[in-house]
């Protein structure tokens, strides 16, 4: 018997789990701010304010994004980066902090922001003293992370940590110069910045949250499971380096696109914009390569319902990439900007792209936690993954059209040059869509808590397991 | 004038954005290898089966890589983007937004200028005029006293007859074009939480509402030396000040005595903004007519 070093699969199992009980805490508040907007008496306004659709949204945001997304970023990428680097985790101590870490700070953001603690600046809404502790985590997944990398036992780099990497780098970036503030009492600070600069930088920070939380660090999951799943080779490590390099070089300029014919100056908008339809292409460019690494494996579609996650997450990734160039079009986003459109494209990244393939990784790796390969029941996943579809189908087909049509009534006018409708006339006009939009939500919500009694199915009665460390293949020799 | 605080930042600006641009185009060409005959392993193998095929870019995907670079470098020309660059076609946002303005104006004022020299009562009869006048209040005006004009707590119904500033057509002219401020003044300090509560009880009594006579009648004497400069002796207001009338049961901020007590004590500070650099003068004259002939029909 020789002793052997196993991987540190005790912080992923941790990260995976809380992955589905952040998704279905983050998608049940999203389902009742849905409510909200339907039957307005739901925001409870004698009992008090802390119910409130404006204190429940960025809770809805941050535990979708932060918590749900958070959780699986931190799972998969504790995962790959050993698995792809045949070596242990750098710093477990440091790795098992990150998980408490987070996970306080995903309860300090469940209790400030009902109370009404906020920074106002979307996304980043937490007050100054969790914006300190996110810092210390992030900085702490970092070196986690790179430490591993720096004692890989193999020469190359795959490509899903380019994007891991990148995607941490990033983040610590954005998050420490968007909240710099200054403290004025425990729990309110004012922003380091004024005016439009301000605005530029929170949505500098704002949409690169989006392709870099959303989009890249969701590629570096892509590229492991996808071609893990099909058994493929990925298709082309050529397109990987391209569409890599080329999307963490332009994400950074697209920000301006979300303040177009604002105060900002016009050159800044310009290049929000051209450089938001630069990204078509190296956005595509992660589509493809995902997409058709599956080629030579389609039959496998049929069978494998993580497989039809992740293939499925691809096919929203490539639409709302295409979505968002074309709204970030100047006179494409004086008819979008303001209305659910807007809430639909994020939703389809969101539900689509994020979530799908969230979902189809955890699926992969929950079982492999535990010494097995398959889910409790494999009906079940395929179950929750027509659900799932079904209802984002319903949320974004909803919103696109509530959307439309409210930027059609807002801009309509009479001859005399009044304005045919009034905002309130829009807003009773966009009741019906509001209310398939709320049974898309809850259709959505429905397949998380097929998920949860899987796992629960799944990992009950089982022995946390550690994979061995395996030797590089000779390949690498 | 230039968005710049110096010119180095314009140069920075131009820098960033060329390198960004010749970097896309840099990664395209270095990596634009056609096919090959066969398509190979990149020749690295991790976790067991994870290997990579050399397949080269997909054409129809490098050219719409080629067309979104080229579409920028013509936008940039045109339009301003590049530094200080204003762009070869002259155009910015506020420019667009003054054209617009003008030629909206040039089409639609004299739509409104028909109505200028008639007066107001003439205008409130008048259908066409008053459906625009309707439509510049749901735009306008239903934000804050509702579409149907009947207000809100702290938002005066328009519909009811009641006028803190006065209902004939110049006085609602002049709120709307220039705005008022109301103050009330607070005072808990000067009457003590006794003689506050004793005045809310006389107002209450003056509406004929349920209240402590003893109180109300503390209450008069109080009111007579320190509200009747506002509101009167007789306690009917002054629309000259926004003073309301504490007698025609018409209340902004509530009647209850909980709510006189907090007004008295606090005082208040209420705003109804100007309209007439906005809208200009004809709009006006048709919103004042709407508004006079919500109760004057």
């Amino acid at each position: 018997m020789q002793s052997q070093a196993t991987y540190n699969y005790k912080v992923v199992r941790q990260f995976a789990i809380m992955t589905v009980v952040w998704g279905i805490v983050g998608m049940l508040v999203g389902v009742i701010i849905a409510a909200q907007l339907v039957w307005p008496a739901l925001n409870l306004s004698d009992v008090g304010e802390w119910f409130h659709f404006g204190r429940l949204r960025p809770l809805h945001t941050n535990a979708v994004i932060f918590a749900f997304g958070g959780c699986a970023l931190f799972a998969t990428s504790y995962f790959v980066v050993q698995r792809t680097c045949h070596t242990t985790l750098f710093a477990p101590k440091l790795a098992a902090f990150t998980f408490w870490g987070w996970q306080l700070i995903i309860v300090l953001a469940a209790i400030t922001l009902p109370l009404g603690f906020t920074s106002g600046k979307e996304y980043a809404e937490l007050e100054w003293p969790i914006d300190i502790l996110i810092a210390v985590v992030w900085v702490s997944y970092a070196i986690v992370f790179f430490g591993t990398i720096a004692k890989r036992k193999v020469s190359h780099i795959y490509v899903a940590n380019w994007f891991f990497g990148a995607f941490i780098l990033t983040v610590a970036l954005l998050h420490i110069v968007n909240s710099a503030a200054v403290p004025v009492s425990a729990w309110k600070a004012y922003s380091a910045y004024a005016g439009a600069q301000d605005a530029m930088i929170q949505w500098w920070y704002g949409h690169n949250a989006v392709g870099f939380f959303l989009t890249a660090g969701f590629l570096g999951i892509m590229y492991y499971f996808v071609p893990k799943q099909a058994e493929r080779p990925v298709y082309s490590y050529r397109l990987s380096v391209v569409h890599f390099w080329a999307l963490i070089f332009t994400y950074m300029w697209a920000g301006p696109h979300h303040l177009h014919y604002t105060a900002l100056p016009d050159w800044t908008q310009s290049l929000g914009m051209i450089f938001s339809l630069i990204l078509l292409a190296p956005s595509w460019g992660g589509m493809i390569n995902g997409i058709m690494t599956l080629s030579g494996a389609w039959h496998k579609l049929r069978t494998d319902p993580i497989l039809k996650f992740l293939i499925v997450s691809l096919s929203f990734y490539g639409m709302s990439t295409f979505e968002g160039p074309m709204m970030s079009i100047k006179t494409v986003n004086a008819l979008s900007h303001y209305t659910d459109w807007t809430v639909g494209h994020v939703h389809s990244g969101a539900l689509g792209w994020v979530a799908m393939i969230s979902i189809g990784a955890v699926y992969y790796l929950l079982p492999r936690m535990y010494g097995k390969t398959e889910m409790y029941s494999t009906k079940l996943i395929t179950a929750h993954f027509w659900i799932a579809t079904i209802g984002i189908v319903l949320y974004i087909a909803s919103m696109w059209i509530a959307g439309v049509m409210q930027g059609l009534m807002w801009r309509a006018t009479n001859p005399d040059g009044t304005l045919t409708y009034s905002f309130i006339e829009s807003v009773k006009a966009s009741y019906p869509f509001w209310t398939i939009r709320l049974v898309g939500g809850i259709l959505f919500l429905a397949g998380m808590f097929i998920m949860f009694y899987n796992m629960v199915k799944t990992i009950s009665g089982e022995k946390a397991y550690e994979a061995p460390v395996l030797a590089p293949s000779a390949a690498h020799a | 004038m230039a968005d710049f605080t110096s010119g180095f930042w314009n140069l920075w600006v131009m820098v960033l954005v060329a390198l960004s641009l010749l970097f896309c185009l840099y990664v395209l060409v270095s990596n634009n290898k056609r096919h090959s005959g066969k398509v190979e392993l990149h020749g690295h193998v991790w976790d067991e089966n994870l290997a990579e095929y050399n397949n080269p870019l997909p054409r129809w995907w490098l050219y719409l890589f080629w067309i979104t670079l080229i579409f920028s470098v013509v936008y940039l020309a045109l339009y301003p983007g590049f530094g200080n660059f204003k762009g070869v076609l002259g155009w910015s946002s506020t420019g667009q937004y003054y054209t617009e303005q003008a030629q909206a104006e040039e089409r639609y004022g004299p739509i409104f200028a028909r109505f200028r020299g008639m007066d107001v009562a003439a205008v409130a009869a008048d259908p066409e005029a008053r459906g625009m006048g309707e439509r510049l209040f749901q735009t306008y005006c239903a934000q804050c006293h509702g579409s149907d004009a009947r207000g809100a707590r702290g938002f005066p119904n328009l519909t009811d007859g009641g006028w803190q500033w006065g209902g004939e057509p110049d006085a609602i002219k002049a709120t709307i074009t220039n705005g008022r401020t109301g103050v009330m003044t607070p005072f808990g300090a000067v009457l003590g939480p006794e003689g506050v509560r004793d005045v809310a009880n006389y107002v209450r009594s003056l509406n004929g509402l349920a209240h402590d006579s003893l109180r109300a009648q503390r209450g008069e004497e109080l009111f007579q030396t320190n509200c009747v400069a506002c509101h009167g002796a007789d306690a009917q207001g002054m629309a000259m000040l926004g003073a309301p009338n504490l007698t025609d049961n018409n209340w902004l901020w509530g009647s209850s005595e909980a709510a006189i007590i907090d007004i008295v004590t606090n005082g208040r500070m209420n705003r109804m903004p100007g309209f007439g650099d906005f809208l200009g003068e004809d709009k006006v004259h048709l919103l004042t007519a709407y508004v006079w002939g919500l109760t004057n029909q």
